[in-house]
């Protein structure tokens, strides 16, 4: 089980690991995949595309609903989740196991929030 | 009061009451004064069902139905059997809308899965829509599925039907994507044209089999060249000649449309007819449009729902990849009568018949001096036949005689048979071509 | 209930073709189908009841009362479906020589006059074959003129929040971007936010009036001003266009363009989802765009929607109903439209709060939002309760702009004792709501299934039957 302590956090609901060689890993907090709801697929980019900070890299999937993923990190996708796009239900199950995607060559960053930040920031949503 | 509203005067004085108001213009306060029509519309007064009956019939008493058709080019005149019409006439199939509550609408859902799957059998495919407008405006949506943000221009072979092309043309132009046409050989795309075309920025090729000129293209090496050059490969197909033919899947397609009128539909002037769109299970998440799916329900009872929703436009908005809303529902149940009826033999058999009355008919138009058929490989039920005459005087002959003949085209005819047309009618029309020839 | 495919029996069929009185002509093998075609064989009884029962698990407006808010589902008259079934009609090539088809020609020509007149505009085309395909086809309209002025910059469409969600796609296809505009507290137009957007790249405004939420714009003259000044055109969605028919008309309103539904407001059946037709009416600017044909005219258009002429039997339908209805009867089908939605609302505006304003026109949302909070029954459990009294839930969680929205559009074609049946059910369950709110959550109760499981649907599709 991932610490979610370690984690960092945006305001759109993605978690941030920063990983030891560099790399960040990002996934969608509990709270979000609570509010989407049941997921029923995952758009994905593919390795080697460039994702921007504040920018969408790919969406998620409801049975009515479908909501962007923001790249909390400028780099390029060094590797994608592809297990999500036939299993979109582990970010609901799991969504501190269930990344999306990781990226390298990281450049700018979003403003993160620690994990005490994030708690407050969703008390108040 | 007539015209479909059940409420008399006195009634709708009863509701203006209920609401508190005096007259219905009130209703109507938040128009404008300036633009509130003063006087009634400048159009004749309403008739009764037997005056609109009689002018109706008068108006179509004006067009001329021709009793054999020998004209075909993406309208082809089929047998339709009798019950074809009485069960798409049905009034809870006529008059349901787009099946969004599956709890009432399980007679609907199921009749398009079951399209579904017929089109799935027909083409080869992995998936299928629940159909769209025509088999042109399915190309051009064909088109729109391939794009991708580096592989926006799409090749489109020159012995496709015009109308097809066009569309595509117009909905390439909406987004400001390039359209190239890959030129022709003796009748059929040229396979080096294409090679030579594909490029980075390529991102489909379609091609339409049996072609424009009826010719039966080389779909499995077409298909392979286009996916050497990285491009996704379209096939156009008539759902007739596919009972016979390789199937878009065997031939590599990814996604497979066509113009689904043959499928029980009557020539209607150009429609309602039937757009059909089937494609790989890699492509199937960019089908536009409504698709049904098979599911359970709360008490695990076989349930059907319209599904996939989240790509569509009532949810996507402006990031859907396509606008399609409202499809051609009845249609797509008109083809899934006729295949029922028809069954895997009797459409083989349409498609047999066809194919070999129009070579008949060639044969015969063959022998006529000054008479030569351009088709040289092998072809379906449409041919292209050069004439020493002028085109419209043979035309006109035949006319005379109940006959439509086929289109004039730029280097002659083109010709269309069906299994509609006996021998009988064939040798009647050669014989009158080879008196105007004479 | 089982799929034709399982109903098939390897043998039976239907004779319907005669031998072939030609020698038989076979494609070399190379070409040949090598997959089995495995359509069903039945014989013709199995496909008459197969199809029967399927059409008793379905629901029309011909069946009974179908309140579907945007949809305009008016009674769909048999003398239009015998109209355009007459053999002068189907047994018509497309590409028929013109003058073997002067009455298809004399159909479009008088639907031409009618719809024309009655929004107020000079031409028409009838290729489009639905209501997102006419947004599309008016759209490259716009865009079509802008390039022939040379201003191809304007590139800007701007669209209310509260639009359909076919509007701001079709922009999008027709290579424009879409500037979303925010309704005001009062569900129109926001003035001022509409005045802050438009700017030079001002390419059009999209607007349907009455919105979607049931009210008709006062303020129209100065919206459709405000594009105009600033270069844009204005496109006027005729999906409520039974709101307003023989009483105000879009071109009057300062549109330039429109799309009607002919199968919503000219009572055109919907066949569960289609054919229907979008035929797109402009005015006299913008004529020289319209799409053409190029099978019919040997010449590359620069615009084609479609093959040949359209839903052409569509059109037939409706001209057949416009005959009929005539002026008067035109402007009296909206009057009892909007009289009709005004005397529902006006039963239920106590118990369930209207979005926005007092009156309406031919609809109306109400906001379930309360309701939810108080007993935790929402708009989809009304709306499914409501199948269970054989009534056509309303259109729900629409417009986006209304949380727990259920959408009401009686139309003219119903009579004062449905709509009072109607009010009574929706009253009695807001009562029921506050009693037995877990008995709705899992309603219907007494329909072909319970509630579907989507969920399971979209995450592992079966789209097709596949024998095991």
């Amino acid at each position: 089980m991932t610490n979610l302590e370690q984690l960092k956090y945006t305001k759109s609901h993605e978690w941030v690991l920063e990983n030891a060689d560099g790399t960040v890993t990002v996934g969608l907090t509990d709270y979000a995949q609570k509010e989407l709801g049941d997921l029923v697929f995952v758009n994905l980019p593919i390795e080697g595309d460039e994702v921007t900070a504040g920018e969408s890299f790919g969406d998620v999937e409801s049975v009515k609903a479908v909501s962007d993923v923001f790249s909390p990190v400028s780099g390029t996708v060094a590797e994608v989740n592809e297990e999500l796009l036939d299993a979109p239900q582990l970010i609901n199950e799991q969504p501190y196991e269930a990344w999306l995607i990781k990226v390298e060559n990281v450049g700018d960053k979003e403003e993160l929030l620690t994990a005490a930040e994030y708690e407050a920031f969703i008390q108040g949503e | 009061m007539g015209h479909y509203i059940p409420a008399t005067k006195e009634e709708q004085q009863e509701l203006l009451a209920a609401i508190g108001v005096k007259d219905i213009s009130e209703l109507f306060t938040a128009v404008p004064e300036e633009v509130l029509l003063k006087e009634p519309l400048n159009l004749p007064a309403g008739k009764s069902e037997l005056e609109v009956r009689r002018m109706m019939e008068e108006i179509s008493s004006q067009n001329k139905v021709f009793g054999t058709v020998l004209r075909g080019a993406s309208a082809y005149q089929h047998y339709i059997p009798s019950i074809v019409k009485y069960i798409t006439a049905k009034e809870e199939f006529v008059t349901a809308y787009t099946p969004y509550q599956a709890e009432l609408s399980q007679g609907i859902l199921q009749s398009i899965f079951e399209y579904q799957t017929m089109i799935c059998e027909l083409t080869g495919m992995d998936a299928s829509n629940a159909s769209i407008y025509d088999g042109a405006s399915a190309a051009a949506e064909a088109v729109a599925m391939c794009r991708e943000r580096k592989r926006t221009v799409a090749l489109v072979s020159a012995t496709t039907h015009p109308d097809v092309l066009a569309t595509i043309q117009t909905y390439c132009y909406g987004v400001g994507a390039e359209v190239r046409i890959v030129p022709e050989k003796d009748g059929v795309t040229d396979a080096e044209a294409l090679r030579a075309a594909l490029a980075e920025d390529v991102c489909c090729f379609y091609v339409q089999q049996p072609n424009f000129y009826g010719n039966i293209e080389d779909c499995t090496a077409l298909g392979e060249i286009a996916h050497s050059g990285g491009a996704k490969y379209i096939m156009g197909c008539n759902p007739i000649a596919l009972a016979v033919l390789k199937t878009p899947a065997a031939c590599g397609a990814d996604i497979a449309v066509g113009e689904g009128q043959p499928l029980g539909m009557p020539l209607a002037y150009g429609g309602p007819y039937l757009g059909f769109m089937a494609a790989t299970n890699a492509m199937t998440r960019k089908l536009p449009g409504r698709i049904v799916g098979e599911t359970k329900d709360a008490d695990g009872n076989r349930a059907f729902v319209l599904t996939l929703q989240a790509r569509e436009q009532h949810i996507r908005r402006e990031k859907a990849s396509s606008n399609v809303c409202s499809n051609q529902a009845l249609c797509a149940l008109t083809a899934a009568v006729y295949l029922s009826t028809m069954g895997p033999e009797g459409v083989k058999q349409a498609a047999v018949q066809s194919m070999s009355k129009a070579h008949y008919f060639a044969e015969q138009l063959a022998a006529i001096p000054g008479v030569t058929v351009k088709n040289q490989g092998n072809w379906f039920h449409e041919f292209v036949t050069t004439l020493p005459v002028d085109t419209e005087k043979v035309l006109a002959a035949l006319a005379e005689n109940d006959i439509l003949g086929g289109l004039p085209v730029q280097d002659g005819i083109l010709w269309c048979v069906t299994e509609l047309v006996s021998k009988e009618k064939l040798d009647q029309a050669a014989a009158i071509i080879r008196e105007v020839c004479a | 209930m089982q799929l034709i495919f399982e109903k098939s029996k390897a043998g039976r069929g239907c004779t319907l073709l005669p031998a072939c009185d030609v020698p038989e002509v076979q494609l070399p093998e190379e070409l040949k189908r090598e997959q089995a075609l495995n359509l069903p064989e039945l014989a013709e009884t199995d496909i008459s009841r197969h199809y029967t029962a399927l059409a008793k698990r379905a629901y029309g407006v011909n069946d009974g009362f179908y309140p579907l808010g945007s949809c305009t589902m008016k009674y769909n008259p048999r003398i239009d479906e015998e109209i355009a079934a007459l053999t002068g009609f189907t047994g018509v090539h497309p590409l028929q020589p013109a003058e073997t088809t002067e009455g298809c020609q004399k159909v479009l020509a008088l639907a031409e006059q009618y719809l024309c007149e009655a929004t107020g505009m000079d031409a028409i085309t009838f290729q489009p074959a639905a209501g997102a395909h006419g947004e599309f086809t008016g759209l490259l309209l716009i865009k079509a003129y802008h390039e022939a002025r040379g201003e191809q910059h304007r590139n800007k469409i701007i669209i209310p929040d509260a639009a359909h969600g076919t509007n701001p796609a079709s922009a999008v296809m027709a290579g424009f971007s879409v500037v979303t505009i925010p309704s005001g507290a009062d569900g129109c137009v926001d003035l001022e936010a509409l005045k802050a957007s438009v700017d030079e790249n001002t390419a059009g405004l999209m607007l349907t009036n009455p919105n979607t939420v049931g009210i008709f714009d006062s303020n129209i003259l100065e919206i459709t001003d405000i594009i105009h000044q600033a270069g844009g055109l204005n496109y006027y969605d005729g999906a409520n266009f039974n709101a307003i028919m023989g009483v105000v008309r879009p071109g009057d309103m300062g549109f330039d363009v429109v799309h009607l539904n002919l199968h919503k407001t000219f009572a055109t059946p919907h066949g569960g989802g289609g054919p229907g037709s979008g035929p797109v009416a402009c005015k006299e600017i913008l004529k020289p765009y319209l799409p053409g044909c190029a099978s019919l005219t040997g010449e590359q258009p620069k615009l084609q929607m479609k093959a040949f002429h359209g839903n052409f039997l569509v059109v037939v339908k409706a001209l057949t109903y416009m005959l009929t209805l005539g002026a008067e009867g035109i402007r009296n089908a909206c009057e009892t439209a909007v009289l009709n939605a005004n005397y529902m609302m006006e039963g239920l505006k106590d118990l369930y709060p209207v979005a926005y304003g007092e009156r309406c026109m031919h609809e109306f949302v109400l906001c379930l939002e309360n309701l939810k909070k108080e007993t935790g029954v929402s708009a989809l459990d009304v709306a499914k309760s409501l199948i269970d009294h054989e009534i056509h839930p309303p259109t729900m969680y629409f417009p986006l702009i209304v949380h727990e929205a259920l959408m009401f559009e009686p139309t003219e074609t119903e009579a004062k004792e449905t709509l009072d049946e109607a009010i009574a059910v929706m009253r009695e369950l807001h009562k029921m709501a506050y009693e037995d709110a877990e008995q709705m959550h899992h309603a219907p109760h007494h329909a072909q299934i319970k509630r579907p499981d989507e969920v399971l649907a979209a995450r592992q599709p079966i789209l097709r039957y596949q024998a095991d």
